[in-house]
């Protein structure tokens, strides 16, 4: 959608409290009044930037060209020293992911393998570019899914109905309906009022549509986070999240979907995945991968545990822009790939199982030569979770020009 | 001074609300293009210059453009050697000792916790400064401390200390003297001390550091400095350094460019050596070739011991015979990292044509470039027991075997002279000077600038700075201001005194432009779209007020008492119009 249509629908929501004659304050209270129903159904999407490596987090222990391909790398077989945490005789985790175990056992996490963009690109910038935007190998599409995803709404909608925790709004948020990025939820708002609401007229009344309409949604958003910004929020249920910009991320997340005002989509990234050299420790426990992964899987552990029975209105999915080839480098690392693995959790989840065909490490399996081959489209995934979990029937206009296959996930 | 800040800023602004501004989109209309077509009337051209060649407008800047002409002032811009340094700015940077060292010196006078630990096991030299020694060795002691009580090693600077330390190295009297009162009786009781009394507080007490800063002369403020960790302050001054010269600068051009140039060869401080290897990186790298030839430039990022390090190239090695004497230890082979982002960011652009084939043989010819010692600031070399020797097709050009260090140095020819590069390095440089989405038709004229002058820069930029279109109605105040770029313009356009910038380098990356600190590759984006959204737009706002209102730690402004109504700077600052140029 271009800006100018953009921007015509926005203008006629407002014009519904009266454009030019209520005073801003009086729009904002419509708002506040009206939020919406609480019990929205909820995506929150996590991207590790940088392409994780998913043979050393999805474990393909029962394979053996993966121990022939990864001499120094590769990570051990259940019950030996530092090895795979077993989830079904062929596949484990990584050992520094043994916090997520319960939720495969509980059923609620599901895995799906041989996943990723069909797009042949090994660019870090384009594939990530492809996956936001949820169309791959069109660079055009000036949207990102997530924003195309967002049910259609009559009437008001609430300005945070889509997030992102940190300081830049992420490709994938961006789009015809309004989306907010957050640094965080303190952090949000101007530290005096009366300039907030010089600010807030300049901003509106601006010339340049872009920046009224950002100004527009950042302080109808504000209104709204006002009345929990002075919360001291604690995590329920003894959640510990780790510390760090992850895990903060999600505790923020999880306050605002527990605050209720009206979020739909959640978005938070963790960057750093790129391991060409030495990617593993001495250790298989320890190294860069490790920890990584030790504080990514505790964040999303806490989120859960916090979250409580809420989890039955979230669902939670993992992507990365693509894997790493099959065999180690010269350099105890990885380069860049094709196919990759996904998680999706939440309590309506069909988890406990590792989805995908798995398409075998023999090198004429592999793709090119190298990589593992991709036998499950991304959006597939993604085109499940916003049709069954978040209810949008509307499929044509978030993923134009592909019909997803479902895996049953939910 | 404060009446001409004032009118400055709100000249700016007005300006900019007579003019409806282009908004960004994915395509455009036809009617879009004409505007690039479409001139700005003569008086707002001087005004178009500074915003795009400079860290923006201050007070008296436009006037003293109009008296020396557009044309003369941008061809000296375009020749930063005949332009007189601002004596000011070499002031500062003066005690920000650690930009004219090597690396190596810097890994030893400002080492990290490990390389501390080695200074004390003798295996490697304690600094030279005797005070730095001291001062070095008392944070040893704590660091052993605090490892001893099962502390991480890794975290440095220790906290706070605990009550009882704190009795055995000073009396009640003297900590409550340090702990209460205005900074400048706290200064004067801390300097009445006696000097290993002082270096105890500084390596313990992290909170009176940061009370005591603000007052302190400049070289207690270095050792305060070193306090919080020495390798923090190699970083430290980095940032400062580069909000200063953005600030005030004679030059800007040069300092706009170096900013260009960097985040397009993009490092990331934080990675492992790289700590100590940015400084000179950017300083011998970057800085003397912002307009020179691009093939220059290249070559001196690909034989940078920084490069080498954040792309891993250092560690890549060709397949046949291994080091002697290493037999059991790991076996290296190829690394593709700086192949592949060699061509999709620095040259060709990721849609230059090239293929995955393309990209290992590029890593082939590359093997054996390293790095002595990186971990001691070590220095390029080639290692031809390390280098793959076979024969390299890359884009279609065979390269014979048994080349040596001349592969990778093929390999910049091919790059550097690629059509794809001519135009993907004037795609960047017209979205970062002329607007987000830069008409064909000027890149393409600067691509041919860039083809028959053999990839000068400076002749690249001249063909820029000559077009119709960077005059436009469509590149005037179209593009967004990046946080550095909105941060520096801010101080300068309310002529600023900063005294010291690391608060104002923390708001430049609560804005999200963390210097230094792009993890990835790709650098920032060039593009306005990056910064617009609600996160940024708060921090700026904030940013504004607390500038504006004296509250921003560091830095004075020039500002009005009397000006109606109260805090018209700030809202001026955080205005939508402030945000563009």
């Amino acid at each position: 959608m271009s800006s100018t249509r953009r921007m015509f629908f926005r203008n006629s929501a407002l014009a519904m409290v009266g454009v030019g004659s209520a005073p801003l304050w009086l729009k904002r209270a419509l708002y506040a009044a009206d939020a919406p129903s609480p019990r929205k159904k909820i995506l929150v999407a996590i991207f590790q930037r940088g392409a994780a490596d998913g043979l050393n987090i999805v474990v393909p222990h029962g394979e053996k060209a993966y121990y022939e391909l990864r001499p120094t790398i590769a990570i051990p077989r259940p019950g030996a020293a530092d090895g795979a945490v077993d989830l079904d005789g062929f596949f484990g985790l990584h050992p520094s992911l043994a916090s997520l175990k319960p939720l495969f056992a509980q059923g609620r996490l599901a895995i799906v393998d041989a996943v990723g963009s069909p797009d042949p690109t090994r660019s870090h910038f384009d594939a990530q570019d492809y996956m936001e935007s949820g169309t791959p190998g069109l660079k055009a599409t000036d949207s990102g899914w997530m924003n195309r995803a967002l049910p259609r709404e009559q009437g008001k909608v609430s300005p945070v109905r889509a997030v992102a925790l940190g300081a830049v709004l992420p490709r994938t948020l961006q789009g015809p309906e309004p989306a907010i990025s957050l640094a965080s939820i303190g952090a949000f708002q101007v530290k005096d009022a009366a300039a907030a609401r010089q600010f807030e007229q300049m901003y509106v009344d601006s010339k340049d549509a872009s920046l009224a309409a950002t100004g527009r949604e950042t302080f109808e958003a504000m209104a709204m986070l006002q009345s929990i910004q002075k919360q001291q929020y604690a995590p329920a249920n003894g959640a510990e999240y780790p510390r760090g910009r992850f895990g903060d991320s999600l505790k923020q997340i999880a306050q605002l979907i527990k605050s209720d005002v009206g979020v739909e989509m959640a978005f938070a990234d963790v960057p750093g995945w790129d391991h060409h050299v030495n990617e593993v420790g001495q250790r298989p426990s320890e190294g860069q991968l490790a920890n990584l992964l030790r504080d990514y899987g505790q964040a999303i552990a806490a989120f859960w545990q916090d979250m409580g029975d809420r989890m039955n209105d979230v669902a939670m999915v993992t992507m990365s822009e693509f894997g790493r080839t099959a065999h180690e480098n010269g350099n105890r690392g990885t380069d860049h790939g094709h196919a990759n693995c996904m998680f999706v959790m939440g309590g309506g989840v069909k988890g406990g199982k590792v989805y995908g065909k798995w398409p075998g490490l023999e090198k004429e399996q592999l793709y090119e030569g190298r990589d593992l081959a991709l036998t499950t489209d991304f959006r597939d995934v993604l085109g499940e979770l916003v049709s069954r979990h978040m209810g949008n029937p509307t499929l044509d206009g978030v993923f134009p020009g592909y019909q997803p296959k479902y895996l049953g996930l939910v | 001074m404060r009446k001409r800040a004032l009118i400055a800023l709100s000249s700016a602004v007005f300006l900019a609300g007579t003019l409806a501004v282009s908004a960004y989109a994915g395509k455009r209309s036809a009617g879009e293009a004409r505007e690039f077509f479409k001139e700005i009337p003569k008086d707002r051209r001087i005004q178009q210059a500074l915003n795009r060649l400079t860290f923006g407008p201050r007070p008296g800047d436009a006037a003293q453009v109009r008296a020396m002409g557009l044309k003369k002032w941008i061809d000296r811009q375009l020749h930063p050697e005949q332009i007189a340094e601002n004596p000011l700015l070499l002031e500062k940077l003066k005690q920000l000792d650690t930009l004219t060292m090597s690396s190596g010196e810097l890994v030893r006078n400002y080492p990290t916790p490990q390389m501390v630990k080695q200074m004390v096991d003798g295996q490697a030299p304690f600094p030279n400064d005797p005070e730095k020694r001291v001062l070095i060795e008392k944070l040893v002691a704590r660091y052993e401390k605090r490892i001893q009580a099962g502390g991480n090693a890794a975290a440095l600077p220790p906290g706070a200390p605990d009550p009882e330390e704190l009795r055995a190295m000073l009396t009640d009297q003297q900590i409550r003297s340090l702990r209460s009162g205005t900074p400048q009786r706290r200064l004067a009781a801390f300097q009445a001390l006696p000097q290993d009394k002082q270096d105890d507080v500084i390596a313990a007490m992290p909170g009176v550091r940061q009370t005591l800063f603000p007052v302190a002369p400049p070289e207690l403020r270095r050792k305060l400095e070193m306090g919080n960790g020495p390798a923090q302050v190699v970083a430290r001054d980095l940032m400062e350094a580069k909000l200063l010269r953005a600030v005030y600068s004679n030059r800007q051009l040069e300092e706009v460019l170096t900013d260009f140039w960097y985040n397009h060869f993009n490092i990331f401080l934080d990675k492992g050596a790289d700590r100590y290897l940015v400084t000179a990186y950017e300083r011998d790298v970057i800085r003397p070739h912002v307009l020179g030839k691009f093939r220059d430039l290249l070559e001196a990022t690909a034989k940078s011991p920084a490069m080498l390090f954040y792309l891993d190239n250092w560690q890549s090695v060709g397949p046949a015979p291994q080091p002697r004497g290493q037999a059991n230890r790991q076996r290296r082979g190829l690394n593709e990292n700086y192949g592949r982002e060699l061509m999709e960011l620095h040259t060709l652009g990721v849609d230059g044509g090239y293929t995955q084939k393309d990209v290992t043989e590029v890593a082939r010819c590359f093997t054996g470039w390293t790095i002595n010692q990186p971990q001691r600031g070590g220095e390029f070399t080639f290692n031809p027991r390390l280098h793959d020797n076979g024969q390299k097709v890359v884009l279609g050009v065979t390269i014979p075997a048994g080349g040596g260090i001349q592969d990778g140095e093929k390999v910049l020819d091919i790059l550097a002279h690629h059509p794809a590069t001519a135009r993907f390095i004037s795609r960047k440089l017209a979205q970062r000077f002329v607007a987000d989405n830069p008409p064909a038709s000027l890149v393409d004229r600067m691509a041919a600038t860039f083809t028959r002058t053999d990839g000068d820069i400076r002749q690249v930029l001249k063909t820029m700075f000559d077009s119709k279109e960077f005059w436009s109605v469509a590149a005037y105040r179209s593009k967004m201001k990046s946080p550095l770029e909105l941060v520096a313009s801010a101080v300068r356009a309310t002529d600023g005194d900063v005294d010291f910038a690391f608060p104002l380098t923390n708001q430049v990356a609560q804005l999200g432009e963390p210097l230094y600190r792009k993890i990835e590759p790709t650098g920032y984006s060039n593009s306005s779209k990056e910064w617009n959204n609600s996160a940024g737009l708060l921090a700026r706002m904030n940013f504004a007020l607390q500038l504006a209102s004296n509250k921003m730690p560091g830095v004075k402004v020039e500002t009005a008492q009397a000006a109606k109504p109260a805090g018209a700077e700030g809202i001026a600052l955080g205005s939508p119009e402030f945000q563009k140029h």
